[in-house]
């Protein structure tokens, strides 16, 4: 009984063994921020085409540009573009160029904690700025109460709270912080870390709202899918036509459709004009050899980005995350088709 | 003299040889092999460690040169990088660690060991034991729900009004910063000054105390005069091991330091360690510069450790000394 026990567990291996030899492997690492995403497409995408298992390592988007770069992985995730510099030792290294894809868009808010204003606060660019800059150190700044009539500020320090570890989510504000500020341009720049003027840095998205939530009168920045699934209070942001926008998804959609779409995919739509567009927004890219040693691998992961960017967008909505435009998704497909 | 001569050099290693295969029957002999290799992977893992660390930080050792130990600025868009906020930090929060562990853990040590009945000293022991297996992560949420708000409720404006005259306790009370920082360092290097000092304590031969009661001493003179210096050696290298354990804590560290490279006399501003930001950064592209941070901590660990150790020698030569006369 015991060695039939064995002779069947041995079976099992055995075949475990022979069907992980059949099924495809394609590695990617990268960007935290579409993590769920990514995760819930790779499993529903291996359901549909079992041959097919994509693994994904959230390392964050600076580590997915340089294992890619470093052939460790297949293909790559960020959420800020690859710069010159980087596309450059790419092709350098592979003899081959890299291609961006955008998979899906999110958002970063600002959010903030003071006892006595329970209002939703309007936010200038020239407001935050200046208080992540730290030239603006009270509440009552006219500044910032000129854009929030009929609600009294108190007299406190801002206690401003930012990122501590490398994030896409401080490249998208930071990002938009350069466009809105030169100031900000010249002195800080943008990107996944910088040298802050001022304030406090939190671990993580959490790490960031817990700081907030623990101290009287400060503001940060988190990603509008962490806000909305805990219930965080944010303000509006003014756009670039002059509107105050509360960041939901389709503003976000706006945002994206609002900039002509450069054949690379290589766009930064923060502070996009359109009326109701959200101004510090994002894609998140995925990012693709456009060429591939194994025409097995390539051909799996052409068929996963087509779905990815049309049915698989259905999933987008329910965690948080911005659809694609439509026109985005059609210049994509041709792209796709371009992938050797 | 000719014969004997002749045969020393055959019996040497006939006999060499012989008890060599008898020793390796015993067994004797390979279990100093096995334990030898053990011992000097130790060795090679360290020196295999601060090779690797070199290597890897080939690029930013050669762009800053010296400059890396004087810069003050970590600006990763500029690619400018220096290690002095990093190490003032990691040292300032291991100081304030220590100068609140050392007198607690001790005291504690010295209670368990000498004064407290059996039964209650190891009833207390196994609640040491216990809080020094708390994971650090544990340290820090206990730090950020509760040291946090103390220190900003409390603690932080009582150091402002009574001692706020001091550079140390001035400037605005975030919560964070490097004394929160030091004090959650400080609970968790407790229990390993009060584990190892008791154990040391207890070592001590009794006749030591017998001797200081029979000369007329009290008993706290004969544990502070002569069985606490005699455990001396033993105290150090449990003040050594929470150093050790304080410069390289990471997690609990960055939830409650407040995350910024700052310089700054008062210790209730935020700061930043070597450890946290390595722990925080590492994913980005300049990970070379964190490595060579890591390079230095290995450096600061090494020289802090060499530092305490002449220290003991100083002072235990001194003792003896005394002892003579």
């Amino acid at each position: 009984m015991k060695r039939l026990a064995g002779l069947l567990l041995v079976v099992v291996a055995l075949s475990g063994i022979v069907l992980a030899q059949n099924a495809l492997l394609i590695n990617g690492a990268g960007a935290t921020f579409p993590n769920p995403i990514y995760s819930k497409w790779f499993d529903e995408f291996h359901k549909a085409n079992a041959n097919i298992q994509i693994n994904y390592q959230s390392v964050g988007s600076g580590a997915g540009i340089k294992q890619t770069t470093d052939g460790t992985v297949d293909f790559g995730a960020s959420d800020g573009p690859m710069t010159e510099e980087q596309l450059k030792a790419y092709s350098d290294k592979h003899g081959s160029g890299i291609l961006h894809f955008p998979t899906v868009l999110g958002a970063v808010v600002p959010t903030y904690n003071i006892a006595s204003v329970s209002a939703s606060l309007n936010f200038t660019p020239e407001a935050l700025a200046g208080i992540f800059l730290g030239r603006i150190t009270k509440w009552n700044d006219p500044a910032i109460a000129g854009a929030n009539k009929g609600v009294s500020l108190p007299a406190e320090d801002i206690v401003v709270v930012h990122r501590a570890d490398g994030s896409g989510t401080s490249y998208v504000f930071t990002d938009y912080l350069s466009k809105v500020s030169s100031d900000w341009k010249d002195k800080v720049g943008k990107g996944t870390s910088v040298n802050w003027p001022v304030g406090l840095g939190g671990k993580g998205n959490e790490g960031v709202t817990g700081l907030i939530k623990q101290t009287p009168n400060s503001i940060g920045y988190v990603e509008l899918i962490y806000a909305a699934k805990n219930n965080i209070a944010y303000g509006t942001v003014k756009n670039a036509s002059g509107a105050f926008v509360k960041a939901d998804l389709a503003g976000v959609s706006e945002a994206a459709a609002a900039k002509d779409m450069p054949d690379d995919f290589r766009v930064s739509i923060t502070n996009a004009p359109g009326k109701k567009a959200y101004p510090i927004a994002s894609f998140t890219w995925l990012l693709i050899p456009a060429k591939f040693e194994d025409a097995a691998k390539r051909d799996a992961m052409k068929n996963f980005l087509k779905w990815a960017i049309t049915d698989g967008q259905k999933f987008a909505e329910d965690l948080d995350y911005a659809k694609l435009p439509k026109e985005v998704v059609a210049k994509e497909m041709k792209a796709i088709s371009s992938v050797q | 003299m000719v014969t004997s001569t002749t045969t020393v050099p055959d019996a040497g290693p006939s006999t060499g040889s012989r008890s060599f295969l008898a020793r390796l029957k015993s067994g004797d002999e390979i279990a100093r092999i096995i334990t030898f290799i053990f011992a000097s992977t130790v060795v090679l893992i360290t020196v295999l460690l601060v090779l690797q660390l070199w290597h890897d930080s080939s690029l930013p050792r050669h762009k800053f040169g010296l400059n890396f130990f004087a810069t003050r600025v970590w600006d990763p868009i500029a690619e400018e990088f220096g290690a002095l906020p990093f190490i003032y930090g990691t040292l300032v929060t291991a100081t304030v660690s220590l100068l609140i562990a050392v007198p607690l853990g001790l005291g504690a040590a010295i209670f368990l060991a000498e004064l407290a009945p059996q039964k209650i000293s190891d009833t207390l022991q196994f609640f040491i034991d216990l809080l020094a297996a708390v994971p650090s992560v544990i340290y820090g949420l206990l730090g950020v729900f509760i040291v946090i708000p103390l220190m900003r409720e409390y603690l932080q404006p009582f150091l402002k009004r009574t001692l706020g005259f001091l550079p140390l306790f001035q400037g605005p009370a975030y919560g964070v910063g490097f004394f929160t920082a030091g004090i959650v360092l400080a609970i968790m290097v407790i229990p390993y000054i009060i584990s190892i000092s008791r154990e040391v304590l207890l070592s001590v031969p009794r006749d030591q105390r017998e001797a200081a009661l029979a000369l007329g001493s009290t008993r706290w003179e004969s544990t502070w005069k002569v069985v606490v210096p005699f455990a001396r050696t033993g105290i150090m290298g449990s003040i050594f091991l929470a150093l050790a354990r304080a410069l390289g804590e990471t997690m609990a560290v960055t939830m409650v330091i407040g995350n910024t490279p700052t310089i700054s006399a008062s210790l209730f501003s935020p700061g930043y360690s070597i450890a946290a930001v390595i722990a925080n950064e590492f994913t980005e592209v300049y990970l070379q510069s964190l490595i060579e941070l890591g390079l230095v901590l290995f450096l600061l660990t090494f020289v802090l450790n060499g530092l305490a150790r002449i220290l003991l020698v100083v002072t235990t030569q001194k003792g003896s000394g005394m002892g003579h006369v």
